[in-house]
């Protein structure tokens, strides 16, 4: 198996704004590899979400490359990029993340009916990786029964529970208490090191780096720099990083 | 070979898919779309009375003549095709019966009178036949009355099971002839089934008793012939209706001819009732419409985000369209069938004076019409759950 899970490469997203052109996403390039947990930071309007949409194959971009598991997206129609989502990459969301009128368990379950895998293996797995999750006990509650940060392991479940190349999470932690924002994104990346998945989360908050294998940090649309050292990563979590 | 068999596979699986989410939504959210079956159940209720009424006048005014065995009815000519209008001579009868495809026409004379023997008096059309002709209906109990001047009459059951009167019950009916009311008496000898004329439930009696005894002014007084309004033809070969008309016409002088439908169409009032009837119907149905519409919008509106989300995780487009197909068609068909089970309990409760009729065709397309408003009022909403883009799931939508 290729180690890379996800590659960009020269990416550029520009949108017309009051008769100008903005580079939402300017000249990108970075590899996330398998069994890697990675956080996209930076302050709002920096390009953060624009990238997670683009990785997500929500957004086309304008020029660049993106390889999921090596399929390069810009050679995909809209129903392969459906397809692609569906099967190689996994999301969770800032809110409104699960289908409301579903259970933990359906919820989590809907992965494998869209790709056609469930089955006695997949609703024991299911099953599992909710227990895994603390919510043994909640399988058959429906989201609107259960706390935000219930609701987010049920999402963290469903974005995992078909072997995606990708896990993206879009501000995992932003409706979260701060105890909450911790356990939620631990287990999260356990779950990815675990699994051997390419996990990517963007969050405004540094505190949830700590739990990460590297952080990409991006301001005004470009990658200005790229945080590895364990040391580094500690310290940016922590606030205490000199510049 | 193997691309369609896969397509086919993709299709069904997305149907079971879309099918799943539907029903899951409904059954989770009864409440909400029980409200909404109710409302549609309550439109049901209106159309369908709506359309019963409509078969029910139409029925009242068009039943003795859509039920004649007869092809074609011969008018007094420029009447009109009005019934009341056409006043024929005794001997047409006799001419149109030995027109060549003729197999058999017989004289109809009509009058208003009023049975005053029950406790109630009760109006109906006094109709003059010959039994066994054209324009006579089929017994279904007793016998029919003798010719000349018996003083007999067979029945609507309509008359009988509204005034309890029964074969061999002796009825008295009231005529006003020239200034002053005379009674007759007549004989119940056998009773025919669904012949209301006029919107009045009918008695048959011979021709030569109808002139004895029906409403007559001053002038009519003195005569003792009794002139058909109308004559009901049966042809040898009922497919021959043009060709047969303009034949009777050539061969028969003073005369007009028409179908029974032309007939019906020209019963006074009969066309702009139903016209107003349908009317009522279509502008419901178009209410129905509207508030489907309305109920289905609103929901898609509230679930933008959600079907961000289902998009955004790999959901495909005719799932989520398909998805919203289904419960339009869950909740619009329960709410007809809860609104056909509270017509029928309604209609149980209604008298025989009002004229529902809930198994006519009208019942039937008006069911099968608000099938289809359902899916019609929900199709806009359709259209935009479908043109949600999966962004709308991220903070960028």
């Amino acid at each position: 198996m290729n180690s890379v899970a996800l590659e960009v490469r020269d990416l550029v997203k520009s949108f017309s704004l009051d008769g100008g052109i903005i580079n939402a996403v300017d000249g990108v390039s970075f590899q996330v590899k398998y069994g890697e947990f990675v956080a996209l930071v930076g302050p709002s309007g920096s390009g953060k979400t624009t990238m997670l949409s683009i990785l997500a194959a929500l957004l086309t971009p304008s020029t660049g490359q993106v390889l999921i598991d090596g399929q390069d997206l810009a050679q995909m129609n809209e129903k392969k990029r459906v397809k692609l989502r569906r099967e190689k990459i996994g999301f969770t969301f800032q809110s409104n993340n699960l289908i409301p009128y579903l259970t933990a368990r359906e919820n989590v379950e809907f992965m494998l009916r869209l790709n056609n895998k469930l089955d006695r293996a997949g609703r024991v797995r299911s099953d599992e990786l909710l227990a895994r999750l603390g919510l043994s006990d909640r399988l058959h509650n429906l989201p609107a029964q259960m706390s935000g940060g219930q609701q987010q392991r049920v999402a963290i479940a469903r974005a995992l529970i078909h072997n995606p190349a990708v896990v993206l999470a879009d501000e995992p932690t932003a409706s979260l208490d701060t105890e909450r924002a911790y356990q939620v994104v631990e287990t999260f990346a356990h779950l990815i090191h675990e699994n051997d998945r390419a996990g990517i989360m963007v969050t405004h908050d540094l505190r949830m780096c700590q739990f990460v294998d590297r952080v990409l940090q991006m301001q005004d649309g470009k990658l200005v720099k790229i945080y590895e050292s364990r040391k580094e990563i500690l310290e940016l979590a922590q606030g205490t990083l000199k510049h | 070979m193997e691309i369609k068999l896969k397509k086919y596979k993709q299709n069904m699986k997305n149907i079971f898919l879309a099918t799943y989410l539907a029903v899951k939504e409904v059954v989770r959210n009864r409440g909400r779309f029980l409200l909404v079956a109710l409302v549609i159940a309550l439109i049901t209720l209106l159309v369908l009375f709506i359309a019963a009424l409509g078969e029910g006048l139409a029925n009242g005014n068009r039943q003795y003549v859509a039920s004649l065995d007869a092809q074609l009815i011969v008018f007094l000519e420029k009447s009109d095709y009005s019934i009341s209008s056409s006043r024929l001579q005794t001997n047409t009868v006799k001419a149109i019966r030995r027109v060549e495809g003729v197999a058999d026409a017989g004289p109809i004379y009509t009058s208003n009178t009023e049975i005053v023997s029950v406790s109630e008096p009760l109006k109906v059309s006094m109709l003059g036949a010959e039994a066994g002709r054209p324009g006579m209906p089929s017994i279904i109990d007793g016998r029919n009355f003798r010719g000349g001047e018996a003083r007999e009459a067979v029945m609507d059951r309509n008359v009988a099971l509204r005034s309890e009167l029964k074969i061999g019950d002796t009825i008295q009916i009231r005529s006003t002839q020239g200034t002053d009311d005379k009674f007759f008496d007549l004989v119940i000898v056998g009773l025919v089934d669904g012949q209301s004329y006029f919107f009045q439930p009918t008695i048959f009696v011979p021709s030569a008793t109808w002139e004895k005894i029906r409403p007559q002014s001053e002038a009519e007084l003195n005569s003792d012939t009794p002139y058909p309004n109308i004559i009901a033809v049966k042809l040898v070969d009922p497919t021959q209706v043009d060709a047969m008309s303009t034949r009777i016409v050539n061969d028969v002088s003073n005369i007009e001819i028409a179908t029974l439908e032309t007939t019906i169409n020209n019963i006074p009032g009969y066309s702009a009732q139903q016209g107003t009837v349908q009317t009522q119907g279509v502008f419901t149905l178009l209410i129905g419409i509207l508030v489907i519409g309305g109920f289905f919008q609103i929901q898609i509106l509230q679930k933008v985000p959600q079907i961000g989300v289902l998009k955004a995780i790999g959901s495909s487009n005719s799932v989520v369209g398909l998805s919203a197909v289904i419960q339009i068609i869950v909740v619009t068909a329960l709410g007809v069938g809860i609104g056909g089970g509270m017509t029928y309990l309604f209609s149980l409760g209604f008298p025989p004076t009002i004229p529902l009729v809930f198994n006519g065709a009208r019942s039937l397309i008006a069911v099968a019409l608000l099938l289809v408003i359902g899916p019609l009022g929900g199709m806009v909403s359709i259209i935009y759950a479908v043109r949600i883009e999966p962004l709308k799931a991220l903070r960028l939508g």
